[in-house]
């Protein structure tokens, strides 16, 4: 068990390209941290560096209370599962669960009661003859994770171990990595482009965007509270709504010149308001016009995709509200508004 | 010939198809056809050979190769691998094999050995001089023995090296082939698997041994078959190299064997046909058990 | 290299050693010492050289007996090359559509592959003597007096139909496999848009099949040039007299039995810049075929 914590950790490559911007991050001891962003945001950069697959070009990074920097990968007291296993292909289950600490020379009788607890943990008791090659995905995933588990280590890395899997099973074993982990009590990085993944797992969410971390904060943070315009339509599906808007004597006005509420702020100028899709209520008085073109229907609810005096807008309802395209008049949740600056896209 | 069968078998079936079949059926025929005689013009030449090693040499000298099975063969096979000839009457049949063995073995055991281990240090390790080192080797691709066979001739002159095993063998393996082979392979296993097993604790050599070598094996086992056919095969240099006919090969022993063809007493033809034979047995007999590697091998590795 | 290459300094170069030794020793200090003397005149009993500069490799260029076995070599490596590929690519795409007996063609038809040149030429001897040899026989109940190692034009005729004979199967095998690659999906799209065979084999099978056929094409000019050596040595029976022989067989006889180091080296040179010109070519194709896939 160990706290990891980055300071002004940086990455550029031999090329020159800058993929992690000068970062500070705080991983507490247990926690389960999702790292999320774009593709090429530089999360498996920053991952392979905590592993010390990829040299730091700058800063301190710390797991428990040792500066590793320089640290072999070996000796970092981790384990890594990779996006496509990296399992040994010629090695059984077994010798591929056992090869960590064979490494670091367990004894045979070590080796294999660890591996007999892992494989009992994960179901794989069945498969520890077998190879790789006659193993489902899910199977691999969880040899993989076997592995990891056998090692134990004082922090668990994830580079995208589920996006090799499909939907109904990337949903299952979302949920069982997150209980052993909570079962182990060890700290663990996860990589994933995906934000269901990032929502429903971590502890605390890093939103990476092009090197840079765009806010660092618990799902509900991330969620309710974006930092910036590009966290808000990152997370979330369907995005958070974005309108035109401006400040005007005292009041935030969306372009058509309907006021949506009292200005927090004293200012003037355009402005960017965002409101959540589930934050919308249809009212026959409302104060908007909502013109919608498109009826999603997805079974627990529907999404309603159309526009707002011209602009895109999503709103969400429940199952029991039927809807066809058509005018509508809605409402938004006043306390659930959020604003941002135009020009940086940051919260205000 | 079981495809003869199958040729006639399609005939009847074709007959008692209704006439919408037929076209498919007839075009069938053909293909099978064009293979029939192509698989006859590859195999009828060294069955021919192989019968005639059945008659006397005057026989032979009379009648050329033939086509019947005849009373001889024993005799003839045995007096090829182990009556003595040559000059010096330093030569059967069975140490040309021995030799032949020893070069095709030698051969391709060292090139692996060499090459996997050159292209490890290229793909696996930092290098300043990697590229370097790269275009040192890979520039070998580019000229074959055969163009500079005299000045190899000249180096293991001096070096002293003629009629010994390592100057037959080491020449040849200057050349980059299997390398750049092991090169493209390594560079197609997954980087993870060398960075799991980083994290796993192994260093370089345990993660040769443990994960490289044992993932190679089938790689191995292809330019094996490649490289001793290679160099079981071989024949300018041996020539030029081995002038003992005791470290004669078999290959190398067929330019003997043509040489005293034209002379005046009757050659020796039985005993000549029967050590040709003899010289294609091993790498064809590799090569037919084991030509899913070899092929394998031979198309993924040229590419 | 990898991305998390290992760091250690010496072991790498403790791996290449051994193969960078062998290839200073065998490699680099004949092909520079080949470059060098070409540009020597040997003194014919062995006491020293003069520098000629340039004069081996004009001589060469005036010397018509070179002239015309470049010539050959040409001819040569155009017909040995275009019929070992034309019958190997005929056989491949039978054997690619024929269902039963598939393997056992695959088998019958390759295992020549393992036969080495000589041998191929000792059986050539065999087939095409002058008295009772098969092909022989078969060519004068055509009309045609054929002498083997007499007759240059018939002498040149053995060695190509020997060199095709040996060369058939590895074209098969690049071929045969070249069309197994062929993914299903385009065959069967191509089999509903196309209902002539013959029109789906040239506008969707050849064309995929071109990169294999390009990469063939430079291997058997490289048979053609260095490996049929042992062909063409036991077909002359080791007696080039007014014999047809390649550029190769030229700088062997020259160098080793003629004891002409300049002029042999310069041909040796001449010959380098052949297979580098080859080699690049190559290359090239090699890397636009990576980008392909
Ligand atoms: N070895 C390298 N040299 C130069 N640039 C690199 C190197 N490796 C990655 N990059 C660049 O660094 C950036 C971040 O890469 P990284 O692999 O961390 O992205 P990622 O966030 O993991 O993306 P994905 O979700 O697609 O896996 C990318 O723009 C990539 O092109
Ligand atoms: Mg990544």
């Amino acid at each position: 068990m160990a706290q990891v914590s980055l300071s002004n950790i940086r990455k550029v490559y031999p090329n020159g390209f800058e993929a992690v911007q000068p970062s500070d991050i705080q991983i507490n001891d247990g926690e389960f941290v999702v790292l999320v962003g774009p593709s090429g945001c530089g999360k498996s950069t920053l991952l392979r560096m905590i592993a010390g697959l990829e040299d730091i070009s700058d800063g301190e990074l710390r797991i428990g209370d040792r500066v590793v920097n320089d640290v072999d990968p070996a000796d970092r007291d981790i384990a890594m599962v990779f996006q496509n296993y990296a399992l040994y292909p010629h090695m059984t289950v077994e010798k591929n669960m056992g090869y960590g600490i064979k490494n670091r020379g367990a004894s045979k009788e070590e080796i294999a009661r660890k591996v007999a607890e892992a494989a009992g943990m994960l179901n794989l008791t069945e498969y520890l003859t077998r190879r790789p090659s006659q193993l489902s995905g899910g199977q691999r995933q969880r040899v993989a994770m076997g592995r990891a588990i056998v090692r134990d280590p004082a922090l668990f890395l994830f580079d995208e171990p589920l996006s090799n899997l499909d939907a109904k099973l990337r949903n299952q074993m979302r949920i069982e990595i997150k209980a052993l982990q909570r079962r182990l009590g060890t700290t663990a990085v996860y990589v994933t482009h995906d934000q269901v993944e990032a929502m429903t797992m971590a502890d605390r969410i890093i939103v990476l965007n092009g090197g840079r971390i765009e806010q660092i904060g618990t799902p509900s943070q991330i969620y309710h509270n974006p930092a910036s315009t590009f966290v808000a339509s990152f997370m979330g599906a369907p995005p958070m709504n974005l309108l035109e808007g401006r400040f005007d004597n005292g009041t935030v006005m969306i372009n058509g010149g309907t006021a949506l509420m009292p200005s927090p702020l004293q200012r003037s100028g355009p402005i960017t308001v965002g409101i959540r899709p589930e934050d919308v209520l249809l009212e026959p008085t409302g104060p908007l016009p909502f013109q919608v073109d498109i009826v999603e229907e997805l079974g627990a609810h529907r999404l309603l995709h159309g526009r707002l005096e011209d602009q895109n807008f999503t709103v969400h309802v429940d199952k029991e509200t039927h809807v066809s395209p058509g005018a509508l008049r809605i409402a938004l949740k006043q306390d659930a508004l959020r604003l941002f600056d135009v020009k940086t896209g940051q919260s205000l | 010939m079981a495809e003869l069968s199958t040729t006639s078998d399609t005939l009847t079936t074709a007959k008692a198809q209704p006439v919408r079949r037929k076209r498919i059926k007839i075009s069938n025929i053909v293909d099978h056809a064009v293979l029939i005689a192509g698989a006859v013009l590859m195999l009828l030449p060294v069955v021919m050979v192989f019968l005639t090693t059945g008659f006397e040499d005057t026989d032979i000298l009379r009648n050329g190769l033939r086509i019947d099975v005849g009373p001889h063969m024993g005799e003839n096979f045995s007096n090829a691998m182990f009556e003595r000839s040559g000059f010096t009457e330093a030569i059967t049949g069975m140490r040309m094999l021995t030799n032949s063995l020893i070069l095709g073995v030698g051969f391709a055991l060292g090139k692996i050995a060499i090459s996997l281990l050159a292209a490890y240090a290229i793909v696996y390790f930092r290098l300043r001089f990697a590229t370097l080192a790269f275009w040192i080797i890979f520039t070998t691709l580019l000229l074959p023995l055969e163009v500079r066979i005299l000045p190899s001739y000249e180096a293991i002159q001096r070096l002293g090296m003629t009629n010994t095993y390592g100057g037959l063998i080491i020449p040849l393996i200057a050349s980059a082939t299997a390398t750049f082979f092991f090169r493209q392979f390594l560079m197609s296993v997954p980087e993870e698997l060398a960075e799991a097993a980083r994290i796993d604790g192994a260093g370089p050599v345990k993660f040769f041994i443990d994960i490289l070598v044992p993932l190679s094996r089938t790689m191995i086992a292809a330019i094996f078959i490649i490289m001793f056919v290679f160099g079981w095969n071989q024949y300018l240099w041996p020539t030029m190299i081995t002038t003992e006919e005791s470290m004669f090969t078999l290959v190398r022993g067929i330019k003997q064997i043509v040489a005293v063809l034209e002379g005046g007493t009757i050659p020796e033809y039985g005993k000549s046909l029967a050590l040709a034979i003899i010289a294609m047995i091993p790498p064809v007999l590799i090569v037919v058990f084991f030509q899913n590697w070899f092929v394998k091998g031979l198309t993924e590795s040229d590419k | 290299m990898k991305r998390a290459g290992f760091t250690n300094v010496w072991l790498p170069i403790a791996l290449l050693l051994p193969q960078l030794s062998i290839i200073a020793i065998f490699f680099y200090w004949p092909a520079g010492w080949a470059l060098q003397s070409s540009f020597y005149l040997q003194d014919p009993f062995g006491f020293g050289s003069t520098f000629v500069g340039f004069e081996n490799y004009t001589d060469l260029t005036r010397n018509r007996e070179y002239l015309r076995i470049a010539g050959f070599t040409v001819v040569f490596c155009g017909l040995v090359t275009f019929f070992s590929l034309a019958l190997a690519l005929l056989l491949a795409v039978k054997a690619d559509k024929v269902i039963r007996g598939a393997k056992t063609y695959r088998t019958l038809l390759m295992w020549v592959y393992a036969i080495a040149p000589p041998v191929a030429g000792f059986m050539g001897i065999m087939f095409f003597d002058q008295r009772n040899g098969p092909i022989t026989e078969f060519f004068q109940v055509l009309g045609w007096d054929f002498k083997l190692g007499v007759n240059y034009f018939d002498t040149a005729t053995a060695m190509i139909m020997v060199s095709v004979w040996k060369q058939i199967p590895v074209n098969f095998i690049f071929f045969l496999s070249g069309l197994q690659s062929i993914p299903r999906a385009v065959r069967e799209a191509a089999m509903i848009d196309n209902r002539s065979a013959a029109g789906r084999f040239w506008g969707v099978t050849f064309p995929l099949l071109a990169p294999t056929a390009f990469f063939l094409l430079i291997i058997n000019i490289t048979y053609a040039l260095f490996d049929t050596f042992g062909i063409i040595d036991t077909l002359m029976k080791g007696e080039p007299g007014n014999n047809p022989m390649t550029l190769v067989y030229k700088v062997y006889l020259d160098g080793f039995r003629g004891n002409d180091l300049g002029g042999s080296s310069a041909q040796s040179v001449i010959l380098m810049i052949l297979v580098l010109a080859l080699t690049v070519f190559q290359f090239r194709l090699i890397e636009r075929r990576i980008h392909y896939t």
